[in-house]
């Protein structure tokens, strides 16, 4: 099968958030009680209920008052995935054949190990402590739909399709490079951007911590070939997340 | 809309001034990025830097209320640089009518045109006339240059309004203002299109009329009017707004826009007399000459068989006004107040927090006896008795809550703004024991008449004489369910005698076939043809879903149905030029086809090719049978000049009735419309409040330093009106949770507020509290050599719910009781606040 993806053109983006709404109404997801804190942007942050936010960016501009850019936060859906490297229990953290990369909250052990393998800060932890983000609907294009956000989206700033197809587009509008195109083996949630990344708060060249190559590449093979699993998995937090904080009792 | 919602794909340049689609019609920015895409530039001209603007090439800021100003500096630079569109200007506009050599203007009477009468405040309109030749057609100066033709008092109007003087009105740079002229203007040419997009950021003014009537005359300058991609096009508040004034929800008009008589119109023929436009002009179509019959077929819908000639159709039972009475939203609420209503229907409405002046709207509800709340919830206005300053103990209203269906819990047509009656079906059951509205109207209509034929009482005749013909009766005569259907045939029209355009009983083609001897009926003269009969078949045009197109122009004609006769671009005669070739022939609307071919007798017959034309006449330049393209003109005219408003032909600035100066740099005299009902009284050369000039309710404060900063009001993408819908949604409430006000940071550092942080907000009537979102995107004006500061915030929120009171409540306690001079749309746009920390 054609690896699939989502392009998104802040060009085109208008901040309405229907995608917020409605990537909360198919996936189910609880709402969480906000404050108005100076800004619109509401959650604050991405939460394990929250898998897709809009992030508003006011900067400065030469042409007019100000430039306020609007731009979906979530998975990146990576084909070299730092998430699933590092994730020591088989199919908490999957490929679909399609490229999205699901969860699964049953086989999740709650070690927290993807946050840190994540190169874009994306996973976050339920009150069950099991692992929650973006999952590119995956129920849905299994069945040949697209994701709740493309097809919400009232501009086509969220587009999916095959990724391959979606990239040809892409450049006969005019970009060439595509954010994510070539980084981490290539990304499954495709921007186009005109200016550099970093004004809409992205890296640019995303990498996945030295940490978790070196687990993948050494540790966790070990792993499985006689070193006791709870103990690799200590030793990798350890390794890449430091000595264990209390975090209100949460053990490892 | 003139045009459609897709037709915005086809510009060259979009204007958006007065709207806000990315948070209000977001799927109208689909259509404006289209544009966009293919290479349109696009303009957004508002006070504040809004999600739309944040698409914008041009973005222009200006002060709340000087959309007059900031358009009549564009009406000056395109008659200054003769960027007009000269062929489409002469033949087709108004533009080279003589007026009436007396006619005056406010440069020349201190800021009022000729006619005012201060005491009444109202214009004798008598030198607004137009000059008519010995055959009573209007004089014209086919040249333009006879300084009493409208183009050159036009021009002489408009020389006030300079670059300098705008933009200190404004509070625009006039480098800015010069960017939009120059770039809106280039669309003046036959092969470039410019469209403009409005909401209540217009509409909502002392002068919203006039706001959109200045920008029809820059199209009708422009050459925009009746072209793809062209038009001036309200995107209403609500999916079924556009329905609603369809059929007459306004108190002014009865279904299609038939006037509501007042009491002196006492029978059918004066009715007929009164509002039956005429003409002399062989050219001109003068499509309203047809009122006679869609009044006589309305009447025969409504009463049926009990309106016969005899009996004048029943025109006797039509509700009339008294004589000047104004029922609009204001003036209800006002006699509301003075506790002229027993009962009041708030039907699928939240007054407590969309009024205008909404404590006053709050206080007046507690006059009523009692009051019957429609609604998918209980809301502000069902429990205004247990609210903020309500003491349920001396209220004595009783209120009763009737649960109604969603639009997705029943059949029926809504209308869009592109005039597109549009098919829905029911998805699911309604919940409990609410009802469709229709339901609850087939209840409420068959008890009261049961009363009134039980007791009689004092005008028994127009509830029991109505056809009520909408489903299977019961024992008792009752409709058992009412089917929407039988409601829509009722409105498309039927032929009730053996006819030459129909036999009887069938439903009616269109509003060509309606008669005004009684021999038709039809529910609404504008939406004959939804509901028909094709080849013996009953169609219900507006449950098509075809997706052919017309030269790729995205005018979908079998997709549902629009009016008038599925025409998709309205005024598209004035697309093609006099010989009846497009002025774009690459966007061609419609184009004379000398060599069509009838399909049925395969022979030629010269005809239309494209969108259903205004009409089947041939080209205007046919000397025998050619018509003018403004067949609703009773001239045929697009109307430059406009003497029907009671405010001047011409777009005129006056301050709102709240502003931060002292005079209206416009005139020395006249601040404020000199002709808006005022609820407050006003002296002085200056429109100053009177000390003690009303009710305290109706107070307003102008150029006060108590309240000296400028105030506009919104909604925001996440909810919707007054959020009763949304703020029950916790999805939509986790992302937009509190009342707030965006602030400059200049303000912010002059206040000392910090972002984030809950202030008070107030104004002369009333105070809320908000969040301060301090800004780059607002800035402060340089109006007058001063420094103006402007703020903004949402009216979606309310007391009642969030329950914990943690979103604040409605806007609304701060604006002002006044109203457009034409409408009476409240002005909730431009007003006076303070902010302090709270």
């Amino acid at each position: 099968m054609a690896r699939k993806a989502l392009l998104i053109s802040p060009e085109l983006c208008i901040g309405c958030r229907g995608c917020q709404t409605a990537c909360k109404s198919w996936n189910q997801l609880p709402a969480t009680k906000t404050v108005n804190e100076g800004s619109i942007e509401n959650p604050p942050d991405l939460t394990p209920n929250l898998y897709n936010k809009i992030r508003y960016v006011e900067m400065p501009s030469n042409s007019n008052m100000v430039r306020w850019l609007f731009v979906s936060q979530r998975c990146m859906h990576c084909d070299d995935a730092g998430c699933i490297k590092i994730c020591p229990a088989p199919g908490a953290l999957f490929k679909t054949k399609e490229g999205a990369v699901g969860f699964d909250k049953d086989k999740c052990i709650g070690c927290k190990l993807c946050v840190a393998g994540c190169p874009f800060d994306v996973p976050r932890y339920d009150e069950k402590d099991k692992v929650s983000k973006c999952h590119l609907c995956s129920d849905r294009i299994a069945e040949g739909l697209e994701p709740a956000c493309s097809k919400t989206c009232p501009t086509g700033a969220i587009r999916y399709g095959d990724r391959d197809n979606i990239i040809g587009k892409a450049q006969k509008a005019g970009y060439e490079k595509l954010y994510g195109q070539v980084d981490l083996g290539g990304l499954g949630v495709l921007y186009a951007f005109k200016d550099s990344p970093k004004i809409y708060g992205m890296d640019e060249r995303p990498q996945i911590p030295e940490t978790v190559v070196f687990w993948h590449k050494v540790l966790k093979p070990l792993a499985y070939w006689g070193l006791g699993g709870a103990a690799a998995v200590s030793l990798l937090h350890y390794l890449v997340i430091g000595p264990k904080k209390d975090e209100g009792g949460d053990q490892l | 809309m003139t045009n459609h919602w897709v037709d915005v794909k086809n510009a060259d340049v979009v204007l958006v001034m007065g709207a806000n689609p990315a948070e209000n019609h977001p799927i109208a920015m689909k259509w404006v990025m289209r544009a966009r895409e293919k290479g349109a530039k696009f303009i957004v001209v508002d006070p504040r830097f809004t999600r739309t603007a944040a698409k914008a090439d041009i973005y222009a800021s200006m002060r709340s209320g000087t959309d007059i100003a900031f358009l009549g500096g564009m009406i000056k630079y395109i008659l200054d640089n003769n960027l007009y569109f000269r062929d489409y200007v002469a033949n087709y506009t108004n533009a080279t009518f003589l007026i009436n050599p007396e006619f005056k203007g406010p440069g020349e009477l201190d800021g009022v045109f000729s006619g005012y009468d201060e005491k009444t405040r109202k214009y004798d309109k008598k030198t607004w006339s137009i000059q008519m030749d010995d055959k009573g057609i209007p004089k014209k100066d086919m040249t333009l240059k006879d300084p009493n033709c409208v183009f050159q008092l036009l021009r002489k109007h408009y020389s006030r309004y300079t670059l300098e003087k705008v933009s200190s009105i404004t509070g625009t740079p006039k480098e800015k203002l010069i960017e939009v002229y120059k770039t809106y203007a280039s669309t003046g040419k036959p092969n470039r299109v410019g469209t403009e997009l409005y909401a209540m950021g217009w509409t909502q003014h002392t002068v919203g009329t006039q706001n959109i009537r200045a920008m029809t005359i820059i199209q009708l300058l422009l050459g925009n009017i009746g072209l793809a991609g062209g038009g001036v096009n309200a995107m209403r508040g609500e999916s079924n707004v556009q329905g609603s004034t369809d059929y007459g929800i306004l108190f002014h008009i009865l279904p299609g826009y038939l006037p509501v008589p007042s009491a002196s119109v006492v029978d059918l023929k004066t009715y007929i007399e009164k509002f039956t436009p005429k003409t002399k002009d062989p050219k001109s179509v003068n499509w309203w000459g047809n009122r006679p019959k869609y009044i006589t077929s309305y009447l025969k819908a409504i009463y049926g068989d009990n309106a016969t000639k005899d009996n004048d159709f029943g025109y006797a039972w039509l509700p009339k006004l008294d004589e000047g009475q104004n029922g609009s939203w204001l003036m209800l609420f006002d006699q509301m107040f003075n506790g002229k209503f027993e009962g009041f229907f708030a039907w699928g409405q939240n007054p407590a927090c969309s009024g205008a002046n909404a404590g006053k709207v709050r206080k007046a509800l507690a006059k009523l006896k009692w009051m019957v709340n429609v609604n998918l919830f209980d809301n502000e206005t069902g429990s205004f008795w247990k609210g903020p300053d309500m003491n349920p103990k001396d209220i004595k209203t009783e209120v009763f809550m009737l649960p109604c269906a969603s639009s997705v819990e029943k059949e029926g047509s809504i209308t869009n703004s592109s005039r597109l009656g549009q098919w829905r079906y029911k998805a699911v059951e309604p919940i409990g024991e609410s009802k469709p509205d229709s339901e609850i109207m087939n209840e409420l209509y068959f008890r009261v008449k049961r009363l009134y034929q039980k007791q009689g009482g004092k005008f028994p005749d127009p509830i029991v004489n109505l056809t009520w013909n909408y489903g299977e009766k019961d024992a008792s005569g009752k409709i058992k369910k009412v089917d929407t259907h039988s409601v829509a045939k009722e409105i498309n029209g039927y032929y009730l005698e053996d006819l030459k355009v129909g036999k009887k009983g069938h439903l009616a083609v269109n509003f060509v076939s309606l008669q005004a001897d009684g021999t038709t009926s039809c529910g609404n003269w504008l939406y004959s043809g939804s509901y028909t009969e094709k080849d013996d078949k009953v169609v219900n045009m507006m449950a098509r879903r075809g997706k052919k197109d017309i030269g790729n122009l995205g005018m979908h004609p079998e997709w549902a149905w629009c009016w008038p006769l599925n025409r998709r671009i309205i005024y598209n005669r004035a697309s093609v030029d006099p010989q009846g070739r497009p002025w774009d022939p690459k966007r061609a609307v419609i184009k004379w086809n000398p060599d069509k071919l009838d399909p049925k007798t395969k022979k030629t017959a010269p005809g239309w090719d494209g969108d259903v034309p205004d009409g089947p006449a041939p080209p205007m330049a046919d000397e025998k049978a050619g018509k003018y393209p403004f067949i609703m003109r009773a001239d045929g005219m697009g109307a430059i000049f406009g003497p029907g408003l009671a405010d001047g032909p011409f777009p005129e600035h006056y301050e709102p009735l709240e502003c931060p100066v002292q005079e209206n740099p416009m005139s020395k005299k006249h601040r404020i419309n000199p002709t808006v009902k005022l609820f407050y009284g006003v002296t002085g050369p200056h429109d100053k409040p009177v000390k003690d000039g009303g009710r305290p309710e109706d107070i307003f404060l102008t150029c006060d330093i108590r309240y000296p900063y400028v105030a506009t009001t919104y909604r925001v993408s996440e909810h919707w009106q007054t959020g009763l819908l949304t703020r029950h949604l916790p999805w939509q409430l986790e992302m937009q949770p509190q009342q707030f006000v965006e602030i400059s940071k200049e303000l912010a550092d002059e206040k000392g507020i910090k972002n984030g942080s809950k202030v008070t907000v107030s104004s002369a009537r009333g105070k809320v509290w908000a969040i301060a979102v301090v800004t780059d995107r607002f800035k402060p004006f340089k109006v007058m050599d001063t420094t103006i500061h402007q703020v903004g915030l949402p009216w979606c929120f309310g007391w009642q719910h969030p329950e914990d009171g943690s979103g604040g409540d409605s806007a609304n306690l701060l604006t002002p009781t006044v109203g457009d001079a034409n409408t009476m749309i409240p002005e909730t746009k431009a007003f006076m606040v303070n902010v302090e920390k709270a």
